[in-house]
């Protein structure tokens, strides 16, 4: 997900060409990290990250262009969070002020555009106090039959997760079994409601075909992955969630999958790094 | 056709692949070379996906995965280089678990596992474990086993083992050892499982693909055995029980036989002695297909010649009931199989017998212990009619004969004829040479007639048929050789005792009478002589305080002798017994028995009369009769007179003059034998020369009427010659005119100067009487007399 905090002048909309130059300095601007972030066009942008909780300071500077003047009834300062939708469902802009939390993060498909300026907010969040492994026994009938262990259920971005794979009959010849990762973003309510999968990751576990008794390890990093913080039902809009799938194949093509969902959040840095 | 097509399809695959590795490696080694990690790795992964092929023979794939080991030492000295340059070793491990093909990731993740080590930023068991962890994510047969024999090449000079720089603090070679026991099992476990893969048709060649491979999982044992902390507890506490148990378990005879034998060749001896229970209980574990008789020879062969090389560890063998635990496995491993062939139970037999035979040469007891063993194998089995089983027999009986080179010693192991038992007669045949060629080699002298008895048994395949029908008819030759054998042989069977020596010879003839005609032949003369030799050594009669009360008596033996002889067949040969008897005859005139002597000249003349018919046959046989009959003095008148005119009358009968005329001259010798007055009768030497003369004579006369020429005078010249021995030996009855008409008759016989051989000997007859006249003395006086 993805904030915006935007200007708006009241001389806007488009028709005429601005009449003043408006730019924005933060007043720890030269301090500030800045994080890169892809735009539309596909370039990307160094951005200014804040956190929330974080009070935004800095001055707006308005120079009229020469032989124009601006007139104004005052100048207001909105901080605008901004949730872009591509299709089906129309262009949907929401605006707000921040003034006390701001928890939107990047997101893929709503990206997210500026008039003025950009800023990338993240969430950090402590590690949960609960973090139970994920374990399951799940088969076809005299088929094949396993149990699986996830380490926790609840990773931070650049965890590993950690387990094993117990393979408690196998009566079909498989080809690899690989553990995926995906993320399932849905915005809308009701009807409404728009659904999209994508797999980020596809991870290969096992090459060949393992015997009764046969346990494999899992070791996944996540760092190498392009992921953000789970969201479940953000302001009635929208929601991200993360799936652990793993997916056996046979000799036939034939897939065996089981999904399951686990928690990420995004653990406070290092300030160093 | 369709395998050549597989062929063909595997070498382009195979170059496809080599093509897109080389052009991957190209890649990788640039990103080295211009220190870019991140496309190194890219790189090297994608080369290492080559690996992931399903398509080639394991053959090919080692062809790939040694390209793969050259690049990855590469990669492995441009990691070490970047830890330098300080990318931390952490997490250069970490970031080549990225990769998100599990084969690549793993090869790298040995190689970064490697440089890790060797940075001693963590212990080396620890990263150890987490590889061969980690490499179970291969759980393809081939792509596993190389990926794993690639783990164990990098860290085989990473173990923690004693007295490496890798050592940890406290007992790390236990982790060195678990590392490498697991990876072995693992192995071992994708090996076996090659085998239930694919078609069942296929079955051959995947048998041989897998022999292929067999060395990639020997290898951990191997390096077991290096370990230098692998001492004899750790060995009989982990590794050994470990190892078992996985051949055990995984139920494969390849494998089975395989890990077994590298067992025991890996491992030292001293070891192997130590711990033989362990050993040899796994051996009824295995599968019954599997080679155990192999296995368990070699383990024999390895701690007899390791015995025998140092001779100060025999005590060990003793200690730890080296032989007592080998025949007991034998037992249950041949129980536990029950389908064993016969050729594996006795060629393990034979190996535990050398395995005694070396080790406990003094315990004869195990010897026999062996052969029991076995018997009790070959029991309800009958005779063994495989071939290899036979020969391999042979070589079980033949081993206590080339150990203890004295043939004695095999006589007293009991079970020795009853193994030799379940030959088929040929090979029975066979042994019985190797046993007497053994004998005769070392001249071993068997002196009781127990242990003749226990011989004859052994070797009864040469001496009689059987009484089993002859798969084969023997060749001729072989037959001869191995009587000829038989014969030779019996000069060995030889006692000083000479009551002990007629046992022997009673033995002997017992068996040899059962041998039927055709070995006969060559038994019997051997043994009339040795009764000969017996009866010569035998004490003077009157010498003898107990008189013909001895047991052994002279009488007794020519008994014998006349029994054994009328043994022998007429034909083909009567001249066999025929001079068997004249020799019996000499020897009883030796000892004064004018009976007896008497008894075997009436046999011979039986023989001549009824059995020798052919002419020629009939002069030598006369000659020989005349000749033995000449030196016999212990006849009394009577006997003598009839034996001498039998002879006579043979004589007139010849069929051809000459032969006559020779007869006749010869048996004028009868009737003169020196230093005997009783026998000295210069009437009828006289009159059998004159007799000579006259059939001379005639002979001359038919030749000369049958052929239109005078025959020859050589006739005449012998009888000269017979004149002038009588003559020197002053005979009165052979007067000097008689020698002088004699000469004078040839002189004139107008056919000597067209003989020249007949010329010339008269001739040196002449120069011997005109020697003979030179020499002075009583015979030069006589000669004298005599004018030519």
């Amino acid at each position: 997900l993805f904030v915006v905090i935007e200007m708006i002048m009241n001389y806007l909309l488009g028709a005429f060409k601005p009449a003043c130059n408006i730019s924005i300095t933060f007043s720890d601007g030269k301090n500030r990290k800045q994080v890169p972030m892809k735009k539309e066009n596909g370039q990307t942008d160094l951005v200014p990250l804040f956190q929330s909780q974080e009070t935004l300071s800095g001055k707006v500077c308005i120079e009229p262009y020469q032989g124009k003047k601006v007139e104004h009834n005052g100048v207001k300062v909105e901080l605008l969070g901004q949730i872009e939708i591509c299709c089906p469902v129309s262009e949907l802009l929401m605006a707000f002020v921040f003034s006390t939390e701001m928890y939107f993060d990047r997101g893929n498909f709503y990206d997210f555009t500026s008039l003025v300026r950009e800023l990338d907010v993240r969430n950090y969040a402590p590690p949960p106090p609960i973090n139970n492994s994920i374990k399951m026994e799940v088969g076809i009938e005299d088929c094949l039959h396993i149990e699986f262990e996830y380490n926790k259920s609840k990773y931070h971005l650049k965890d590993v997760i950690l387990g094993k794979i117990y393979f408690l009959l196998v009566r079909i010849k498989m080809k690899n079994m690989d553990l995926e990762i995906r993320r399932r973003e849905s915005t809308g309510a009701g009807a409404n409601t728009h659904v999209e999968t994508e797999t980020l990751a596809k991870f290969e576990l096992m090459d060949g075909t393992p015997v009764r008794g046969e346990s494999i390890p899992v070791r996944l990093f996540l760092a190498p992955y392009d992921l953000t913080p789970t969201h479940r039902n953000i302001n009635n809009k929208f929601s991200v969630k993360y799936y652990l799938n793993l997916v056996l194949v046979d000799e036939e093509d034939r897939r065996y999958f089981k999904q399951q969902e686990i928690t990420l959040y995004r653990l406070k840095e290092d300030t160093s790094s | 056709m369709i395998a050549d097509g597989a062929g063909e399809d595997e070498e382009k695959w195979l170059a496809a692949g080599a093509a897109a590795f080389k052009q991957n490696a190209f890649y990788m080694q640039r990103a080295i070379d211009s220190n870019n990690l991140k496309d190194a790795l890219k790189y090297s992964a994608q080369m290492l996906s080559e690996l992931r092929t399903s398509k080639l023979s394991p053959h090919k794939y080692y062809d790939l995965y040694m390209r793969a080991f050259d690049e990855l030492r590469k990669l492995e000295i441009f990691f070490m280089e970047e830890t330098r340059r300080g990318c931390s070793v952490i997490e250069l491990y970490e970031l080549v678990q990225h990769a998100g093909n599990i084969l690549p990731r793993l090869y790298l993740l040995c190689t970064a596992g490697s440089v890790y080590i060797k940075t001693k930023e963590a212990p080396a068991k620890e990263i150890l474990k987490d590889l061969v962890e980690m490499c179970r994510g291969i759980q393809h047969p081939l792509r596993g086993l190389f990926l794993r024999s690639y783990l164990a090449q990098i860290s085989r000079d990473k173990l923690p083992d004693i007295g490496s720089e890798y050592e940890g603090d406290a007992d790390t070679v236990t982790d060195a050892v678990e590392f490498v026991l697991l990876n072995f099992t693992e192995m071992n476990k994708l090996w076996v499982r090659m085998q239930h893969q694919g078609p069942a048709r296929d079955k051959e060649k995947r048998e041989k693909e897998r022999s292929e491979l067999r060395d990639l999982v020997g290898k951990n044992l191997h390096v077991l055995s290096q370990l230098e902390g692998v001492d004899l507890d750790m060995y009989r506490d982990t590794v050994l029980p470990r190892v078992l148990e996985q051949i055990v378990n995984c139920r494969d005879e390849i494998a089975q036989y395989y890990l077994m034998d590298c067992i025991i060749q890996v491992f030292p001896d001293e070891y192997h002695l130590q711990t033989l229970d362990v050993l040899l209980g796994a051996c009824p574990q295995l599968q019954p297909s599997v080679d155990i008789m192999t296995v368990l020879s070699r383990l024999m062969e390895r701690l007899s010649s390791y015995a025998a090389l140092n001779t100060e560890v025999l005590p060990y063998f003793l200690q730890v009931e080296a032989f007592s635990k080998l025949n007991n496995a034998i037992g249950k491993v041949i129980e536990a199989q029950e389908d064993m062939p016969i050729l594996s139970a006795v060629t393990l037999y034979s190996s535990l017998l050398k395995f005694t035979l070396h080790v406990h040469p003094d315990r004869l007891d195990y010897a026999d212990q062996v052969l029991g063993s076995c018997i009790k194998q070959l029991s309800g089995k009958g005779k063994i009619h495989d071939t290899r089983a036979t020969k391999e027999l042979v070589t079980l009986l033949s081993a206590p004969l080339e150990k203890y080179n004295d043939v004695v010693i095999a006589l007293k192991l009991t079970n020795y004829p009853l193994v030799l038992d379940y030959l088929d007669s040929e090979n029975k045949r066979v042994m019985a040479t190797v046993i007497i060629r053994s004998i005769m080699k070392n001249k071993t002298i068997i002196a009781t007639a127990e242990k003749v008895e226990a011989l004859l048994e052994l070797i009864k395949g040469l001496i009689n048929d059987l009484d089993e029908p002859q798969g084969l008819e023997v060749d001729e030759d072989d037959f001869e050789e191995e009587q000829n054998s038989v014969a030779r042989l019996i000069h060995m069977l030889y006692s000083d005792d000479p009551e002990e020596m007629v046992k022997i010879i009673s033995v002997l003839k017992n068996h040899f009478l059962t041998g039927g005609p055709k070995r006969l032949k060559f038994t019997i003369p051997p043994l009339v002589v040795s009764a000969l030799k017996l009866i010569r050594r035998l004490p003077e009669e009157g010498d003898n305080p107990f008189g013909k009360e001895a047991s052994v008596s002279a009488t007794k033996i020519f008994q014998f002798l006349n029994q054994i002889i009328e043994a022998l067949p007429s034909a083909p040969s009567p001249d066999l017994a025929f001079r068997l008897y004249l020799q019996c005859a000499e020897a009883a005139n030796k000892c004064d028995e004018e009976p007896i002597a008497y008894e075997f000249f009436t046999q011979a003349y039986i023989l001549y009369e009824e059995e020798i018919s052919d002419s020629k046959a009939q002069v030598t046989a006369l000659q020989l009769i005349i000749g033995t009959l000449q030196r016999m003095h212990v006849f009394g008148v009577e006997n003598r007179d009839t034996l001498t005119h039998k002879a006579m009358g043979y004589s007139a009968k010849l069929l051809k003059k000459p032969d006559q005329c020779r007869a006749v001259y010869t048996c004028s010798h009868l009737f003169w034998l020196e230093d005997h007055e009783t026998i000295q009768d210069g009437e009828r030497v006289l009159r059998c020369l004159k007799r000579a003369l006259k059939i001379a004579n005639s002979a001359q006369q038919m030749t000369s009427a049958a052929r239109g020429s005078t025959g020859s005078v050589t006739l005449f010249i012998e009888i000269l010659n017979k004149y002038l021995y009588f003559y020197e030996k002053g005979i009165p009855q052979v007067t000097v005119e008689s020698v002088e008409s004699m000469i004078q008759l040839i002189k004139n016989e107008e056919s000597l100067t067209s003989d020249p051989s007949a010329e010339s000997f008269f001739a040196s007859t002449l120069r011997f009487m005109e020697f003979q006249k030179q020499k002075g003395g009583v015979v030069g006086d006589r000669y004298e007399q005599i004018k030519v």
